[in-house]
């Protein structure tokens, strides 16, 4: 079968230079050098860096569109959230924390976890419900674990993890410890009595919790219009006494800066921050919806996804002339060749052998 | 053996377990200045401070999250409801994530917290407050849950529901805080999943477990007046559950009823009436029968409430009817 035609719709991460400039002449939001100026200040950026933010994002695309043609192959099964469109707010916010910190998602969390560096060939047999996933095959696409780097899942329960974030954030306070605990989940998380319950505790109890709200506008096929009272959604930080920040979500030094705030506040303030962070899905709610045309247009769309945060960081990096376009798809193709040779490893793994079955239900005790 | 209540048994647990591991907290509301709304947690304020006996909120789905990410991390949560029926609010965070989490991240997060609280109805505290749960969680696989009858078995088995590496539903008596016995000196811990003869006799097996094991064994005194002598087999935690020693006493009595405080569709008699049929078919004399509250939630009014209950009297109605007395 043809996998490209599977593909979704991913602007060229390497287009032309003649393109790059059209789109600063027209002023694209966020692709502004003030923003990037701004940003420096804050959570400095070198040739290197930004070199590394790229591959980050564009290995979370590549390995997503490579779970799209498995998923269509039957390779990996049950519900599949693509991370495809939001991939800035992964990788920056990655970025400013320490590998001691905790991250914390929902079930929309491939993206998460490989921005966080857990191996992609474990995230992938995982997916593939094989034995060498990070659950053992367990888990699935919607329950990515990782110990080793402090990457506490991938919850299927929209805002069921929020209280569980505020109680690392006690953990870290208890220890008097100071690692901050970060926080994903999308904006329709906000209406639910867990989200919250969650931010009074962190506020109350002054807690190193950073809660990011992935506003991608639609929670499944419910447009935050159609869903929330007031869609100022920062207004909730206001409502606990909680620092709020909006940020384009799009734009990974955007994201960088404001984590750069948030950590500090975390680490030093011992206070919990509520950032809304701007985005958009390019692809439907899981593998099982169309990417649009019942709950959103094919315009508005194709609109957002000019914005493209992979397309975005490109042509500040080609644009300031730090990569040739030869190099740029050389990264490109590293980022394929570590979803393919991720692909190649689950395809290898073998099913969970069947005594593992009743394995882990529970802990032998031994305190 | 010192003779202590209930509600103090529980106390001197908290407290040595406490004493024993820095990562142990108790955390819920009124539990600190408050001195615990059923005052189990009674001077532990003063003793250990507020980072480990934390006031919270009356935020239950909160702060039994907070419990579950704390011990993912690797502290040891207390998570006291002032009541189970409270609990329903959180049940996202004990059924969905503390139960789970070990399975679904492939044994890599341990879970070693316990869900406490009083279970069951009082008196006339009316439909919301009168409700035993055990049924609800002995049904999900990665929870163990007790329920203690006696000041000695809360004790012993809070001690090992605190030491246990995993969830632990702990469903205290809410009629047994004042109940006095008999609790061992020094360190008192009793295992999971082995039930406790409690009466001994041949005539007749009744099983059962919590509050309705005093029940129980006022039922055998009674009944040893009239010359019938029963086992009384206190299953003390529910999941584990101690399937051989029901298969011991009905092997031995050839008759069962089976006594709990819930309500009779998919409660926990069910689930041991189909251990006795499956491990005891050839051994029964007569239908097990089950003795348990009335199918409608808990009236107010004294009469209804008292008829809705399971008690002495309809158990010895059951016994009887196995015996063919009746």
């Amino acid at each position: 079968m043809s996998t490209e035609a599977k593909r979704p719709p991913v602007p060229s991460p390497s287009p032309s230079p003649a393109a790059a400039q059209k789109r600063k002449e027209k002023g694209t939001p966020g692709d502004n050098g003030a923003d990037a100026a701004r940003a420096t200040e804050l959570a400095p950026t070198t040739p290197g860096v930004r070199r590394e933010l790229l591959h980050s994002m564009l290995l979370q695309r590549r390995f997503e569109e490579r779970c799209a043609e498995a998923y269509a192959l039957g390779k990996i099964g049950g519900f599949c959230h693509l991370y495809i469109g939001q991939e800035a707010i992964s990788t920056g916010v990655m970025s400013m924390i320490r590998p001691d910190d905790y991250v914390i998602t929902a079930y929309r969390d491939h993206g998460q976890a490989l921005a966080r560096g857990v191996n992609p060939r474990s995230v992938m047999a995982e997916l593939f419900g094989r034995q060498d996933g990070c659950s053992g095959g367990k888990g699935g696409s919607m329950h990515i674990f990782d110990a080793k780097t402090n990457f506490l899942g991938g919850h299927g329960i929209v805002g069921g993890h929020v209280p569980i974030a505020a109680g690392v954030g006690f953990a870290i306070k208890y220890r008097r410890g100071n690692q901050v605990c970060v926080c994903f989940f999308g904006e329709a998380a906000v209406n639910i009595g867990a989200f919250h319950e969650a931010l009074n505790l962190a506020s109350l109890w002054d807690l190193p919790v950073i809660f990011i709200i992935e506003n991608n506008r639609y929670g499944m096929g419910t447009a935050i219009s159609r869903s929330t009272a007031n869609e100022d959604v920062l207004v909730r930080a206001k409502g606990y006494r909680m620092d709020g920040e909006s940020v384009d979500g799009q734009d990974v030094f955007a994201v960088r800066e404001c984590m750069a705030r948030a950590v500090e506040r975390a680490r030093k303030g011992k206070r919990p921050t509520l950032i809304e962070m701007r985005t958009y899905r390019f692809m439907g709610h899981s593998m099982s919806d169309a990417v649009s045309g019942t709950y959103r247009t094919k315009d508005e769309l194709e609109e957002n996804m000019k914005r493209d945060p992979i397309l975005l960081l490109h042509n500040r990096i080609f644009e300031a002339g730090e990569l040739t376009e030869g190099e740029m798809h050389k990264l490109d193709d590293e980022a394929k060749a570590i979803a393919q040779d991720a692909w190649d490893f689950a395809d290898a793994s073998p099913e969970p052998p069947l005594e593992k079955l009743y394995a882990d239900v529970y802990a032998d005790t031994s305190s | 053996m010192a003779v202590v209540t209930y509600r103090d048994a529980l106390t001197q647990a908290l407290r040595e377990e406490l004493q024993r591991d820095d990562r142990v907290f108790l955390i819920g509301e009124e539990v600190a200045q408050y001195n615990g709304a059923y005052k189990v947690s009674k001077g532990l304020l003063d003793e250990f401070g507020p980072m480990r006996i934390v006031d919270t909120p009356i935020t239950e789905l909160g702060f039994a999250g907070v419990g579950v990410g704390a011990a993912m991390v690797g502290l040891r949560p207390i998570v006291e409801f002032m009541t189970w029926n409270f609990a329903l609010l959180a049940i996202d965070e004990v059924v969905n994530a503390a139960a789970k989490m070990r399975y679904m991240s492939g044994g890599q997060f341990t879970m070693p917290m316990v869900f406490r609280g009083p279970n069951g109805a009082a008196l006339q505290l009316g439909a919301q407050h009168s409700q035993a749960w055990e049924s609800w969680f002995a049904h999900i696989p990665g929870l163990k849950v007790c329920t203690p009858a006696t000041p000695a078995d809360a004790k012993g088995l809070l001690k090992s529901a605190i030491r246990d590496d995993n969830p632990v539903v702990f469903l205290e008596g809410e009629m047994l805080y004042n109940t006095k016995g008999e609790v061992p000196d020094g360190e008192h811990l009793v295992p999971f999943g082995v039930a406790d003869l409690k009466r001994e006799g041949d005539h007749c097996s009744v099983i059962t477990h919590g509050k309705m094991a005093l029940v129980a064994m006022k039922v055998a005194d009674d009944l040893a007046k009239e010359g019938i002598n029963i086992d009384v087999v206190d299953l003390r935690t529910v999941r584990p559950i101690d399937v051989e020693a029901i298969s011991r006493s009905v092997q031995k009595t050839n008759r069962a009823v089976v006594l709990e405080e819930g309500w009779e569709i998919c409660g926990m008699g069910s689930q041991v009436v189909d251990f006795i049929q499956r491990e005891c078919f050839d051994d029964l004399d007569a239908p097990v029968l089950r003795v348990h509250q009335e199918d409608v939630p808990m009236p107010y009014a004294k009469n209804l409430e008292r008829a809705a209950k399971p008690d002495a009297g309809k158990a010895i109605a059951a016994i009887k009817k196995v015996m063919y007395l009746d």
